[in-house]
């Protein structure tokens, strides 16, 4: 049985604990008596036989027929996959999408459906590679449909394949796939890395168009998100389930398949990671040294190689079918298992050790927005409840912060760096003076339609994912960051953990209390 | 008098040259530039020419130039040594009225017609008089060694040269009038350049290269001729970003987001490292290969670039010129120019121009004579050190 997650108080015989800093790590002791690490559970112990879960799960769906029933010989049927996002670090093969798609593939060929189109949900993401495309659906799916055009990625700038459904009581209009739309059946195959991800969110965000998408992509909705990872108190997740219902009300029949996987991150020789540091043998120490030796000399392109070309061992811990919103309920319980740690308060400064990896940057570079979209975006918003640090308190991160964009999957990344945010970091004005003019511009329009580019608008959602954190905390530090590119974004540069906590005593005095996200793994405090 | 004086000394500017690159300092002393007693300069052949005592001279890029060797060998046939440079003059004739000189030795100072009457001293199309006439070969005042230059007491004017400063114009702006009147003219270049065949005429965009004195003028002059026009500057140092924002410019940006910058402004693609469309007109102040590959690059199909300030020898891949048919044109100097029809002498432009910038502004430090060492390295590194014009002050020596 895995240990739960759970505080650990920081005394003087607590050793150095470990942080990410990009491609790198660094060991830093925290102040002895009001210091506090928040561990995640231990991994969970994966299905046994995860292709029969999937078959029970589509023979005995929740709140639907059986997918069995659902299928007939002349109808279209459109299976929609999360895209590269999912899962970080990318899942050893055969990854859950592969296992889902090929059974529900089974099915459709027992039933003698021939009209069945798979579309990577991409909403505004970059398109996925071919081996990217390849690695999450296997050689045989990829092969069979690639070719004769019946595999491919969502296209949000397509005016003749989007349609609208219909609108929300509150005027968000539903504009998606007009594939999707005309099909009798949409099955989505979704895996679910954290409570954030699956329900409507899936198919309302993934085969949307950009207008759709700026009902809830929006500093409002962001700053009014309480948080990311709890559905319930987020802005943004009542927009997209309003576009749910006119989903359900209006558009096509949905059959939803989500999954879990564990917390399984990072197979050998990086195990050391996933343990807690008092518990380290002379053989992870002597690991974690030689890694990190190794990292600091190597040039940041190969250390940044080695961790992308890191298939994670992750296991699948669940899977459920079936009507959206039920099947959603069942993976939140099963997501929140695995990852809920109750914590006692809020603390004046919390640290984050920020990896090398986001969302966005799947097989690419971490540039400096994608570190604010992590560390405030996401690692901030790993609570239920409220937030682990209090309002006006500090928020620390550690990562180089390179200015280092990737020019095929960033280029309006560059551009939001030099121009948007040399003259504002406020998401609500820069979305009301800039973000049109990024998202109609022709050639990002060109890049994200024909290339592996991200649409222009996308370092405006990574900027709005982080508004609640920017507004929440008084300073924002992060240590050994390019000096310039972190105050470029708002934030102040310390070179070391001991410089940014006298930086921070500015704010939270001398003696301020300091709480510790241990990443990896994944872990949402519920802040009591 | 005392002057400084440049001889032909084909070793120290060889070695001049090479130190220029590492040590700015020690190519100034290196340099064939002296601090001499020299015979003062016979009045020149011909009527109209006056003594004008130097206040203060400034130092051009052209100037650094020619002193480390790094100017071209087009003009050894210019020039003749030794001579006394300094052609960035506000002096004061015998009578006390204080002046700017047009410092091309045109066609009146050398005794030959004018191309028409009233022409300025560098307009017309033939070049013959530059080494013709009473006196020796030289472009400019500063450049020949029959007239003596701005970086010594005093030196032979022509009347055709002389601008009055008026009395509320002080001498720290007067001096960047010459450079100005630079600056207005390829602006003015420029801007005749967007107006045919190019869409988006109405607010044409224009990309500016460099910020030293030139191409902040540059900025100044396409903000005061083309008040609809959307100006996008390369700067490389925080001092001259705020210059060229303060100018006019609406977007700042280092050379090497400039590209980036001029296809947001124009909603260009990137086709490889060009833009599908770009800048309406570049001015390149810069002048080396990399800065005019870039200016050929960002500037639309049928635009135009123009060169301002000297550039030296530059290696260029001409394919993208010929594709996008870029006009590529010269500003050099300045002379008359037609303003809504009429003739308007570019002096007269700049002069108000530098009383719409304040252009004393600009004038970093200024040394005298005997400092020339270090006024020259400073010069010769202005952007890094957080300066812009530096000049030799004179007045003290008169």
């Amino acid at each position: 049985m895995p240990r739960p997650g759970f505080v650990l108080d920081v005394d003087r015989s607590t050793p150095p604990m470990l942080f990410w800093h990009g491609e790198k790590f660094s060991l830093e002791r925290l102040p002895a008596d009001r210091s506090r690490v928040i561990y995640p559970a231990e991994s969970f112990p994966g299905l046994t036989d995860p292709q029969a879960a999937i078959r029970d799960a589509l023979e005995h769906p929740l709140d639907m027929e059986p997918l069995r029933a659902l299928l007939h010989a002349d109808m279209k049927l459109t299976i929609c996959f999360d895209d590269a996002s999912l899962s970080l670090p990318k899942m050893r093969r055969p990854d859950s999408r592969q296992r889902i798609i090929e059974a529900v593939l089974d099915l459709a060929a027992e039933a003698g459906v021939d009209d069945v189109h798979i579309i990577a949900a991409l909403g505004l993401h970059r398109r996925m590679h071919d081996y990217e495309l390849r690695h999450v659906l296997g050689g045989r799916i990829f092969d069979a449909f690639a070719p004769n055009g019946t595999l491919y990625q969502h296209d949000a700038e397509d005016p003749e394949n989007l349609t609208v459904l219909g609108e929300t009581d509150q005027g968000e209009v539903l504009e998606i796939n007009k594939r999707v739309a005309d099909s009798d059946l949409v099955v989505y195959a979704n895996v679910n890395q954290v409570a954030m991800d699956g329900g409507w969110k899936s198919l309302v965000t993934g085969v949307a168009s950009y207008r759709c998408l700026s009902y809830h992509h929006n500093p409002e909705s962001l700053q009014n998100t309480r948080s990311l990872m709890d559905r319930h108190h987020s802005a943004l997740h009542h927009s997209i389930w309003r576009l749910g219902k006119v989903l359900r009300d209006n558009g096509p029949k949905v059959f939803q398949i989500e999954s879990t996987v564990n917390t399984d991150a990072f197979p050998s020789p990086f195990e050391f990671l996933s343990k807690r540091e008092w518990e380290w043998t002379a053989r992870d120490r002597m690991t974690y040294l030689a890694t990190a030796k190794t990292l600091d000399r190597l040039p940041r392109r190969a250390a940044r190689k080695i961790f992308h070309g890191i298939e994670a061992p992750y296991a699948m811990t669940g899977v459920h079918a079936g009507f959206t919103e039920s099947v959603h309920e069942r993976t939140l319980e099963d997501v929140y298992r695995q990852h809920i740690v109750e914590v006692e308060g809020q603390t004046d400064i919390l640290t984050l050790g920020v990896p090398f990896i986001s969302p966005y940057n799947p097989e690419s570079i971490m540039n400096p927005i994608l570190v604010m979209c992590m560390g405030l975006g996401y690692m901030f918003n790993m609570y239920r409840n409220k937030p682990l640090v209090r309002e006006g308190g500090v928020i620390i991160m550690t990562h180089p912060t390179y200015r280092d964009f990737h020019p095929v999957h960033h280029p309006s990344y560059i551009d939001f760096f030099d121009e948007v945010l040399s003259d504002t970091t406020d998401p609500a004005v820069m979305s009301e003076k800039w973000e049109k003019r990024y998202a109609e511009d022709e050639w990002y329009r060109h890049l994200y339609r024909t290339g592996n580019a991200y649409h222009g608008v996308h370092p405006f959602y990574a900027w709005y994912w982080g508004a609640h954190g920017q507004q929440w905390a008084g300073k924002v530090i992060i240590v050994g960051g390019d000096p310039t590119a972190v105050r470029r974004m708002g934030f102040t540069p310390a070179s070391t953990m001991d410089d940014a906590f006298e930086l921070a005593s500015d704010v939270v005095g001398r003696s301020p209390s300091i709480t510790h996200l241990h990443v990896p793994s994944v872990l949402v405090a519920d802040v009591k | 008098m005392k002057a400084l004086q440049v001889r032909h000394n084909v070793r120290r500017f060889g070695a001049a040259r090479l130190l220029s690159v590492t040590s700015p300092r020690t190519s100034a002393r290196i340099a064939p530039v002296d601090l001499r007693n020299v015979e003062d300069p016979a009045e020149p052949s011909g009527s109209g020419w006056v003594k004008v005592r130097n206040r203060l001279a400034g130092i051009c890029g052209s100037d650094i130039a020619l002193i480390d060797g790094h100017a071209s060998t087009y003009f050894e046939d210019f020039v003749s040594f030794p001579f006394i440079p300094g052609h960035e003059i506000v002096g004061e004739l015998e009578n006390g009225e204080r002046v700017v000189i047009e410092p091309v030795l045109g066609h009146a100072a050398r005794g030959s017609v004018p191309p028409w009457d009233g022409a300025a001293p560098a307009d017309g199309d033939d070049y013959a008089h530059l080494v013709r006439g009473h006196l020796k070969p030289g472009i400019q005042t500063g450049f020949c060694c029959s007239t003596g230059g701005g970086w010594a007491r005093w030196f032979w004017a022509h009347e055709s040269q002389l601008h009055t400063v008026p009395d509320e114009m002080s001498d720290e702006r007067a001096v960047l009038v010459e450079p100005l009147a630079g600056s207005v003219h390829a602006a003015l270049i420029a801007a005749q350049h967007t107006n045919h065949h190019l869409t988006d005429r109405d607010s044409p965009i224009f990309a500016v290269l460099g910020a030293g004195t030139m191409g902040l003028g540059a900025i100044a002059a396409i903000r005061g001729a083309v008040p609809n026009a959307r100006i996008i500057a390369g700067a490389r140092y925080p001092h001259q970003m705020r210059f060229a924002k303060g100018f006019g410019a609406d977007v700042v940006a280092p050379g090497d987001e400039v590209s980036r910058a001029v296809r947001r402004m124009s909603g260009a693609h990137r086709i490889g490292a060009s833009l599908s469309s770009g800048a309406h007109a570049t001015i390149n102040a810069v002048g080396d290969s990399a800065s005019l590959a870039l200016s050929i690059n960002i500037t639309r199909p049928r635009g135009a670039t123009v060169l301002l300030g000297m550039p030296g020898e530059s290696k260029l891949d001409l394919t993208p010129l010929w594709h996008r048919e870029v006009a590529l044109l010269g500003a050099y100097t300045y002379g008359t120019e037609q303003i809504e029809g009429n003739d308007v002498r570019t002096f007269d432009l700049a002069m108000a121009l530098a009383n719409t910038i304040e252009a004393e502004r600009l004038l970093s430090a200024t040394y005298r004579l005997d400092q020339h060492v270090e006024a020259l390295a400073h010069a010769a590194s202005a952007g890094r050190r957080g300066a812009v014009k530096i000049a030799f002050d004179v007045r003290e020596d008169q």
